[in-house]
């Protein structure tokens, strides 16, 4: 990062999960579609803060920096993601929640 | 000089030929850059004209990146690049570099 020293690179392979499948369909689909650009979705990852960017795995980077892209080109609302993650949370929770006999 | 790809944005023409000794701007505005930041004051030479291609500064930022700018591959001697460099001196590294980023040599 910055022209900081990076460390040894330390090759692995992994099966990729279904929403990583998902995260780069979407970023494919969206751009052969003409909504964005790639440069933007580049810019928006350089654009993490210097943490995030250390933290997060390499599709977590592409769907914070997916979400920043659609934002900012308008085709969700903040407002409208900010429901959206509060439904899936509700529905995350209610299906963690212990049965009761 | 053809280009490796042919495009049809509109371009500005290529300012560079093959063989032409170019220094990579040494410079670090903000937005997104495509140039490495190693090689930035650097001197290199044309290698060839990859085409023509819509600028990622301005891609970046929503706009249509139009004219194309001329992109280039610019062949680097490792040894110049990286001073403690410890193979042939006949290594290079090869990076594309649009036309902007570069000025005679």
């Amino acid at each position: 990062m910055g022209g900081l020293p990076a460390g040894k690179v330390e090759p692995t392979e992994h099966d990729y999960p279904e929403w990583e499948r998902r995260v780069d369909a979407m970023v494919q689909l969206l751009r052969l579609g003409g909504k964005i650009t790639v440069d933007e979705v580049r810019k928006n990852i350089e654009a993490l803060p210097p943490e995030a960017y250390d933290n997060l795995s390499y599709y977590e980077k592409w769907i914070s920096s997916l979400t920043q892209t659609l934002i900012q080109r308008g085709i969700i609302s903040t407002a409208e993601l900010g429901r959206k993650m509060q439904e899936v949370e509700m529905r995350v929770q209610n299906r963690a929640a212990p049965v009761r006999d | 000089m053809q280009p490796q790809f042919a495009t049809d944005y509109p371009a500005l023409a290529p300012s560079f030929s093959v063989g032409d000794r170019v220094r990579v701007r040494a410079t670090a505005p903000l937005g997104h850059i495509r140039t490495p930041f190693y090689i930035r004051g650097h001197v290199g030479e044309i290698e060839r004209l990859c085409g023509s291609f819509p600028n990622p500064e301005e891609l970046a930022q929503m706009r249509n990146g139009l004219p194309a700018i001329p992109l280039y591959r610019v062949r680097f001697r490792q040894k110049e690049v990286w001073p403690d460099y410890k193979g042939p001196a006949t290594d290079v590294v090869e990076i594309e570099i649009f036309q902007h980023w570069l000025e005679r040599a």
